[in-house]
């Protein structure tokens, strides 16, 4: 109902050849990105990767060693935090300790000089819409948890940002509010229509949340895809075992007359795809019990609604998601299917081959 | 309240071994309000003659309310300048990075070892070419000089307990590094910068060196000048009133350390987040 009257001035959202270095480390390279007005884009990678560091520089905290950022047609790298008008959440929340979730909240616009009255009005809106109306006359210390999170999203989209920047801002929630605030913060993006960049190291969420998904990895762009592009088509080996719980299964082994010959066993590959050194990816829940391959059982864990059967296939160990408890033989075996068409193939070095 | 086992035996220890100082803090409230004392045991009347100072002038010494007056301003000078100043040196050390922060860091380190009465001299001559040597403000920014590096350090150790997203929100909210320092920054930690006033006011408070050697006219005398006086060389001392002008030297001390302590007891401790 009041979400109309937050006013939403969402831009594109463009980065041109980012880099940024530490004295003499790259922690981030050449970075081209674009980002579509009320798109939320996830940035995901391991710890170092570089994902905070671009959040920090769209944000104006770091300054860019190389390269543009524009919001709009308006080139922003050159500008103080203050002028670029983004709003962002931490993982820490970083409210003010010492002030109201009020003063919290509020405290972007009496630097910009808002006159009281409609400081009151934007501070009011912006807590019942993110529901934490009652507790504004609390500090950050005495609210729960999710109540801190929702005051620092309330005071990021009080100004009505042109861009919003989530950094880590699910992993401190407990996990069942993890879930329903995850639902909240989309929900509350779509209507709003905001720019959104969102950092994260959990790939589930980065999948669930995003229209678009940005995997990162040493300062390097890997893939920058819709989430079911990055889970169907992987870029690399990277992604592919960084996206998807369990991971995908990546086997070594070389090419030989349209068979995959890997470390004590064989299987069928797809047309055309080219001789010698390859690796092969099968999603655990896109391989099959009962076929010719010949895998030895060494666990098999019930998640509840299917098994997860870790094998071992020659020398390789491979996990697969299972309906049926598979029924290993008295010597402990069991028979898997790898189907064709389900098969990822990439080269020497990790890229996608064949598409 | 948590007590140790025994504790009524641990406080009888404690007060048997505080016995000496005591005696000394009951031999100055029982000797200023007799005539004589012998030992501890009043010998004569009560009286309040040790108190006259209180409102006429002992000799030629200036009124005890001007001293008073005085001294009030050196410690509260002394208090300001020093949180004021190592305030905004202690937050650039722990937040900035510029050229010689290392090198800074050590040296205020240093200067903090450095015994201050070794500088006695070159301090007088830098107030006398400055034209501050007996005036108040100069005996104030060389005792401020002597307890900023403390100053600094404690308060540094402040500034690094808080959070840098905090920073970084306040950055993009649209704060400039002032209006942090100044909104954020100080009002967090709060009770170091009481803790240094406390312990900034009470030092100077009780300070003589500086004052007795770069104070000459009784107008700017301090209360540990006047009290020196008081044992001085050319009159017999009178102890009575000794003890009355120590006593009276004393209530401002123990009513800004009651009003501090709580502070003073973080100081140690680090950066309490509010």
């Amino acid at each position: 109902m009041s979400m109309a009257r937050l006013a939403h001035r969402g831009v594109p959202l463009q980065l041109q050849g980012l880099s940024k270095r530490f004295g003499s480390v790259q922690a981030l390279r050449a970075l081209d990105l674009d980002i579509q007005t009320g798109e939320l884009v996830a940035f995901l990678g391991p710890s170092g990767c570089g994902k905070t560091t671009t959040l920090l520089l769209i944000a104006g905290i770091y300054r860019a060693s190389e390269g543009a950022i524009f919001f709009g047609d308006e080139r922003v790298d050159a500008l103080h935090p203050r002028d670029r008008d983004v709003g962002m959440v931490f993982q820490s929340y970083a409210l003010y300790p010492h002030l109201s979730l009020f003063e919290n909240i509020a405290f972007p616009l009496r630097l910009k000089r808002t006159p009281r009255t409609e400081i009151d009005r934007r501070v009011k809106q912006a807590a019942e819409l993110l529901g934490i109306a009652e507790q504004l006359a609390r500090r950050p210390s005495q609210v729960s948890g999710g109540q801190q999170q929702r005051a620092a999203l309330a005071r990021a989209l009080v100004k009505e940002p042109r861009v919003l920047l989530l950094d880590e801002p699910l992993s401190n929630l407990d996990a069942q509010i993890r879930l329903h605030a995850r639902g909240e913060i989309r929900r509350l993006q779509q209507e709003l229509g905001i720019t959104s960049v969102l950092v994260t190291h959990d790939q589930s969420e980065a999948l669930a949340m995003a229209d678009r998904v940005a995997v990162f990895r040493e300062g390097q762009l890997l893939q920058y895809a819709p989430s079911e592009e990055l889970y169907d088509r992987p870029a690399d080996t990277f992604v592919a075992q960084f996206v998807g719980h369990p991971p995908m299964n990546v086997l070594m082994g070389t090419v030989e007359n349209g068979a995959f010959v890997g470390d004590g066993f064989s299987t069928t590959v797809p047309h055309g795809c080219p001789l010698g050194m390859v690796s092969l990816g099968i999603r655990p829940e896109d391989a099959r019990v009962g076929g010719s391959l010949q895998a030895r059982v060494s666990v098999i864990e019930p998640l509840g609604r299917e098994f997860l059967v870790t094998c071992r296939l020659g020398d390789a160990i491979v996990q697969i998601l299972s309906t049926e408890r598979p029924e290993p033989d008295s010597a402990g075996m069991v028979t898997l299917d790898f189907p064709v068409e389900r098969l990822h193939v990439f080269d020497a070095d990790g890229k996608r081959i064949m598409t | 309240m948590l007590r140790p086992k025994n504790w009524q035996l641990w406080l009888l220890l404690l007060l048997l071994l505080s016995l000496p100082i005591l005696g000394g803090y009951a031999w100055l409230v029982v000797s200023s309000f007799n005539q004589r004392v012998h030992g501890l045991v009043p010998v004569g009347t009560w009286s309040l003659e040790n108190w006259q100072f209180l409102w006429e002038r002992i000799g030629r010494r200036p009124p005890i309310w001007t001293v008073m007056i005085n001294t009030l301003l050196l410690a509260g000078g002394v208090a300001t300048l020093v949180v004021s100043v190592s305030s905004m040196a202690a937050y650039a050390i722990s937040r900035l990075h510029f050229p010689g922060r290392g090198v800074m860091l050590g040296l205020v380190l240093v200067l903090h070892a450095f015994p201050a009465v070794s500088l006695l001299i070159a301090s007088y001559y830098v107030l006398v070419v400055l034209g501050l040597f007996d005036s108040l403000l100069g005996v104030i920014l060389v005792m401020s000089a002597f307890l900023m590096p403390l100053g600094v350090w404690l308060l540094k150790g402040f500034f690094d307990g808080l959070s840098w997203e905090m920073e970084m929100a306040a950055l993009v909210d649209g704060a400039s590094r002032w209006t942090i320092f100044f909104k954020l920054a100080l009002p967090l930690v709060a009770p170091g910068l009481f803790a240094v006033a406390t312990f900034s006011f009470l030092v100077a408070w009780g300070e003589f060196i500086l004052p007795y050697t770069f104070i000459v006219s009784g107008r700017t005398w301090t209360f540990s000048i006047y009290l020196q006086s008081l044992i001085g060389d050319t009159e017999m001392a009178n102890y009575g009133r000794l003890g009355a002008v120590g006593l009276f030297y004393m209530l401002p001390a123990v009513a800004v350390f009651l009003l501090g302590q709580r502070y003073l007891l973080t100081m140690y401790s680090g950066g309490s987040k509010g």
